[in-house]
């Protein structure tokens, strides 16, 4: 019999971005948020000035800035998501242009396949039903999206997607406590990526003393250790997107990179002034 | 004359009807960077008493879920959404709808964001509104290059919910579930029958004499400049800024 059994983690604080990022292999198969949700950008900066290659993006459910500042900088081979925009800043310049030159492959999804393959992980099941989707052309590029029988109603088929075990659960917190909870509040897109993931890195604007577990007001937005690999401080560390209730996206710098980053030229300089100096983002 | 009302507006106000009164809809959910459609439920609440419910995805503060983003999903699936916006890049004439790209994928020519939700909301949602502005037969086809999802499903495939409606910026038209085709139900005001029929890339249905959609009223106006773009500026700064001025 396959054994996939995940870890059961002791997660390490290691030094900063630069540290975690270090621990994503060229070619990993990594889920991320979307820019509304928690983003790491500080280890996605890091990542492109390591010059990483060949990432697998999986987007949960979709994506958009931190996809296509990687997508850009030459860093993905593959994305696999619902949709890649700049929501009120439009269409992502960089992951328009290399769908439409061919240079990264896309497995097109549907939102809530991609949340069913994750809870089928977090179960430890191989697939999760589904209603609706069939007759969507979406099916004819999926290999790993079946129909199947509903085994309690004649006549009644579903969409099934296949358990989705991403190498890398990647995103930001508010903060992690001195027994490596993380504290993610309502954002629970980011408990099923790390429950369905093999490791997970997360970097957090504060680390406390505390065990944020013995707090009943705090203890329902808590990821649970036993979920998480290592673990950086990383202040600010989601900008230019948000962290809801400390800072908010940076809507002017989000429309700006969308202006500059429809030409390769400008995408260029936009990556030289704020991404490969580190420490060029305001403090 | 210039009208008194900005396009924006007259959208809303058209979305606004066919979401219907609260006895109807209970629950309205509103996707990814849909200003309009969330400015037509905010008009709905301000006119009757925070009625219906709107479940806004991208909601900056305030956010109704507290499942993370699976929650809209899973509320669809259950059936406790009654209406949902869905546009496309390409609509054709049996209300199929791509979001992907056009040209034979995947080497599309031109490559937009993705299908997002739509291939089960289309399914889930008692009823979708069909909107999308840029009225051209670049946009409204006779066939679209990739079904991100289907406008109707054969019988035995299960379906919810369908397509009520498609509003554009020339016109409404309303969907005959029963033919399966769209009939031309008003032309927006500036805008001739004979317009809509050679920017529409599909067949449909009209009278022989099509009305016009009724603009908005002076009571309309004014909850959409008071307390509807106040309430939009805190999700749609952007959006908030360019139609009423207005900063969040």
């Amino acid at each position: 019999m396959r054994d996939d059994a995940l870890p059961s983690n002791e997660p390490e604080v290691v030094a900063d971005a630069e540290a975690l990022a270090a621990r994503i292999p060229d070619g990993a198969f990594v889920a991320l948020p979307p820019d509304y949700s928690l983003v790491a950008m500080d280890v996605v900066r890091a990542l492109i000035r390591r010059g990483a290659k060949d990432l697998r993006l999986l987007g949960v459910p979709v994506l958009g800035f931190c996809a296509d500042l990687l997508i850009g900088a030459g860093c993905v081979a593959e994305v696999e998501t619902s949709a890649v925009s700049l929501g009120e800043a439009g269409l992502a310049p960089r992951f328009s242009e290399a769908a439409e030159r061919g240079s990264i492959r896309i497995r097109d999804a549907t939102c809530p396949m991609v949340h069913s393959g994750l809870q089928a992980a977090e179960k430890g099941v191989p697939f999760m039903p589904l209603r609706g989707v069939i007759g969507s052309d979406l099916t004819r590029h999926r290999a790993d999206w079946k129909t199947l029988a509903n085994p309690f109603e004649a006549d009644d088929a579903l969409i099934v997607a296949k358990a989705i075990v991403p190498e890398v659960a990647l995103f930001h917190a508010r903060w992690a406590d001195a027994r490596g909870n993380v504290w993610i509040g309502r954002r629970r897109e980011l408990a099923t990526i790390a429950h369905a993931a093999k490791a997970c890195y997360v970097t957090v604007e504060a680390l406390r003393e505390d065990d944020m577990l013995d707090d009943e007001l705090l203890a329902p937005g808590v990821l649970g250790s036993v979920y998480v690999s290592a673990i950086a401080r990383a202040p600010r560390g989601a900008w230019p997107l948000g962290v809801i209730g400390e800072y908010g996206i940076d809507d002017a710098h989000i429309l700006d990179y969308a202006k500059q980053a429809k030409t390769r030229e400008g995408f260029a300089r936009y990556l030289e002034q704020f991404v490969l100096k580190r420490s060029a983002q305001p403090a | 004359m210039k009208p008194d009302y900005a396009r924006e507006e007259l959208l809303a106000c058209i979305l606004a009807g066919l979401i219907g009164d609260a006895r109807h809809t209970a629950h309205v959910a509103v996707g990814a960077a849909s200003p309009i459609p969330a400015t037509a439920v905010e008009l709905l609440r301000a006119r009757q008493g925070g009625r219906p419910r709107l479940s806004l995805l991208h909601r900056r503060r305030g956010n109704p879920f507290t499942e993370g983003s699976r929650e809209l999903f899973d509320l669809a699936g259950q059936g406790r959404i009654d209406v949902f916006f869905l546009g496309g890049a390409q609509i054709d004439g049996e209300a199929n709808i791509n979001l992907v790209g056009s040209g034979e994928y995947p080497g599309v020519e031109h490559r937009f964001p993705g299908s997002f939700g739509s291939a089960f909301m289309y399914f889930t949602a008692r009823r979708t509104i069909l909107f999308r502005e840029e009225h051209s037969p670049r946009v409204l086809v006779p066939k679209v290059d990739f079904v991100s999802a289907p406008g109707s499903s054969p019988p035995g495939v299960w379906r919810r919910g369908g397509p009520q409606a498609l509003l554009t910026g020339k016109a409404l038209f309303a969907w005959q579930a029963d033919r399966r085709r769209f009939r031309l139900e008003s032309v927006h005001p500036g805008v001739g029958a004979d317009e809509v029929r050679a920017a529409t890339g599909f067949d449909y249905d009209a009278p022989a004499k099509v009305g016009a959609t009724p603009v908005p009223t002076a009571q309309e106006l004014e909850l959409l400049r008071g307390p509807v773009a106040a309430e939009i500026a805190l999700n749609y700064p952007e959006f908030a800024r360019r139609v009423w001025r207005r900063a969040a």
